[in-house]
């Protein structure tokens, strides 16, 4: 007897690019699904024709081509400065500068906190999975404490490298009127693509600085199994890194 | 930034003209350069402190608001390179300006101009070094501002001499910008940003001078992947053959650009038994001294690269092979000389140095030394 297949299209967000699927990213990596709920949520909110998609370099720059947006791929640290600049010579632009944590937290650290200090109208997408795994797994700002990583193979300890970086704490706490900051998580897609909708939304209106940090999986430089990979975004990143709004523009209309 | 749309929206923002006729004027180097910025219709600048070069944006952000013109001061120089080059991408005539250890940081983003091609526009006046230095002049930032960063130096350097030309070769780098798709600097010394001089100040478009249009590199017309190709752009490839095909296609592309920007102006070289080689502010000492030696009669020349990168060597070479002797004066170690002999390898004729980093070079100084020339000769 023939046996029928049914062969379904995987759902893609529409502002994805059909032709350079599948994507670059290795099994079991977050940055897959943030970038659906980006997608989903400029699908959403039907502005792919504004978006300028700027990306940093680590694991995020694989995400050059991923979109069916314009986009640009720049140095390590300096997508919010690109998007910046963009943002200000052309108003009507929805910049997004997607970058992980080293991009965001360490070496364009001083271009996030002065984009949020200048609430630039435009929206950073970081994603949090706790290492720099494009260059094989070193300790990041974001690293948590006692995770071994290739530069601190004996765990990361409070006495030697301090506490890891909660950005959207810092970000909030010096972001000005009308900005949104919030942290999702790839373990709650729902939560995660209403923030960054939200983010792009603050832009649209413009009223401030949108920041969403998206906690992710590394299970190549973990060196974890499905079930482990889990384990660690939801009980040890969980533990430490709190989701939700830290700061949003209706917040401080009052 | 909501001002700058609507004054883009509403009105033709350079309807107004800055200049009108000719402008004499007696100012800086700095007033001058946001002048001719302002003239050239740039659009925005963005940029940050540092000395020698501080009242190009002081005069900017000044008329730039009457103008509706856009200024940002950013968080360091990295982030004014990178943000001049978001500007760039959004079609808009972008430019910085900057000086020694933020002409630095800078490279970093005009690398990636290198790369993709970026007509970026970058002020450089020079202080010395290295390191922090002085605030007040040198002729340092050449090896920098030709080859810095991790590449092959794809792009056009002025080294100008006067107001006159940081006024017209700043005017002039948007236009090779746009036209040539290459970073473009012009490369000034704290020497012509601080002292005042007569300028004539013009609108370019009186002088028959087009502003050549620019283009968005992103959000162009439509809706990218519905109405066209979504305009993806990066500076970062897989393997050693894709870039290798890459640069080479730059590389090609700058070659063919060469020919059409490079150059030079000579002083009575024809029959020059002694060349005095110079760029920048020093070429005016040089100038003086050939005057001086030809009034008496004697064989000596100037040879002055306007661009540094591109090197006029070609035009150099045959006045190189028929002088006695070359005489290359700089306010550096032999920055612009090191340039210059890889131009005309082969040559013997014999060079003198008269380097001074840091230093202004006066025209008794060259006068002297061109004479103990002729006296090993005799």
């Amino acid at each position: 007897m023939k046996k029928e297949y049914i062969v379904d299209t995987p759902r893609m967000p529409v502002s994805w690019r059909e032709e350079t699927k599948a994507h670059k990213f290795c099994p079991g990596c977050g940055h897959g699904l943030i970038l659906k709920a980006l997608g989903q949520a400029i699908d959403e909110l039907g502005i792919q024709d504004r978006i300028v998609f700027v990306c940093d370099i680590g694991c995020c720059l694989l995400a050059w081509d991923l979109f069916n947006t314009d986009g640009v791929q720049t140095h390590h640290g300096r997508a919010v400065p690109v998007a910046t600049g963009v943002k200000r010579a052309n108003p009507d632009s929805i910049c997004i500068a997607y970058m992980g944590d080293g991009g965001g937290y360490a070496i364009g650290a001083q271009h996030l906190v002065n984009a949020t200090a200048r609430n630039e109208r435009i929206t950073v997408l970081l994603a949090n999975n706790t290492n720099y795994a494009m260059t094989g797994g070193q300790m990041a700002p974001t690293t948590l404490i006692g995770q071994k990583t290739e530069t601190c193979p004996y765990g990361r300890s409070i006495e030697q490298h301090g506490e890891p970086t909660r950005g959207p704490e810092m970000v909030a706490a010096i972001a000005g009127h009308g900005a949104y900051v919030a942290r999702g998580t790839v373990s709650q897609m729902n939560q995660l693509k209403k923030q960054i909708k939200t983010a792009l939304q603050t832009q649209l209106d413009g009223s401030g600085f949108s920041f969403v940090e998206a906690l992710a999986t590394c299970p190549t430089n973990w060196r974890t199994n499905a079930h482990e990979t889990w384990q660690f975004l939801n009980n040890n990143m969980g533990a430490y890194f709190q989701t939700g709004e830290f700061k949003k523009p209706e917040e401080q209309e009052v | 930034m909501k001002d700058l749309k609507e004054k883009n929206e509403t009105k033709d923002k350079y309807a107004v003209r800055p200049i009108v006729g000719e402008k004499r004027a007696f100012a800086t180097g700095n007033e001058v350069v946001a002048w001719a910025a302002l003239a050239a219709d740039a659009d925005i600048m963005y940029g940050y402190p540092i000395t020698p070069q501080n009242e190009i944006m002081h005069y900017w952000t000044r008329m730039s608001e009457k103008y509706g013109r856009g200024f940002l001061q950013t968080e360091d120089e990295t982030s004014a390179g990178f943000t001049t080059l978001g500007g760039v991408l959004a079609g808009r005539r972008s430019f910085t300006a900057t000086s020694g250890p933020g002409n630095m940081l800078m490279q970093e983003s005009m690398c990636m101009a290198e790369m993709m091609r970026l007509p970026t526009v970058m002020i450089v006046q020079q202080r010395g070094g290295p390191s922090t230095a002085t605030v007040i002049y040198s002729q340092q930032e050449v090896n920098l501002t030709c080859f810095g960063g991790n590449g092959e130096g794809f792009r056009i350097v002025y080294s100008t001499c006067s107001h006159q030309e940081l006024f017209d070769y700043t005017i002039n780098a948007f236009n090779v910008a746009w036209t040539h798709r290459f970073p473009v600097f012009v490369l000034g010394d704290g020497y012509q940003a601080k002292m005042r001089e007569p300028v004539t100040m013009y609108d370019p478009r009186d002088k028959g001078i087009t502003m050549v249009p620019t283009e968005p590199y992103v959000l162009k017309e439509g809706c990218a992947g519905v109405d066209r190709e979504p305009q993806q752009m990066r500076n970062t490839y897989n393997t050693e053959e894709e870039l290798n095909e890459v640069v080479e296609g730059l590389n090609a592309a700058y070659q063919a650009v060469i020919p059409q920007v490079v150059k030079h102006e000579e002083y009575a070289c024809e029959d020059a038994d002694y060349v005095i080689v110079a760029h920048g502010v020093v070429t005016r000492a040089a100038q003086a001294a050939v005057e001086y030696f030809r009034e008496k009669g004697l064989k000596v020349g100037h040879f002055r690269p306007v661009t540094l990168r591109p090197f006029p060597g070609e035009a150099f070479r045959p006045i190189a092979d028929r002088a006695k002797k070359i005489l290359v004066a700089e306010s550096a170690l032999g920055q612009m000389r090191r340039i210059m002999t890889d131009t005309i390898y082969g040559c013997s004729t014999p060079m003198v140095n008269f380097f001074k980093p840091g230093e202004g070079i006066s025209t008794e100084e060259i006068i002297v030394k061109v004479e103990e020339m002729m006296a090993e000769d005799k």
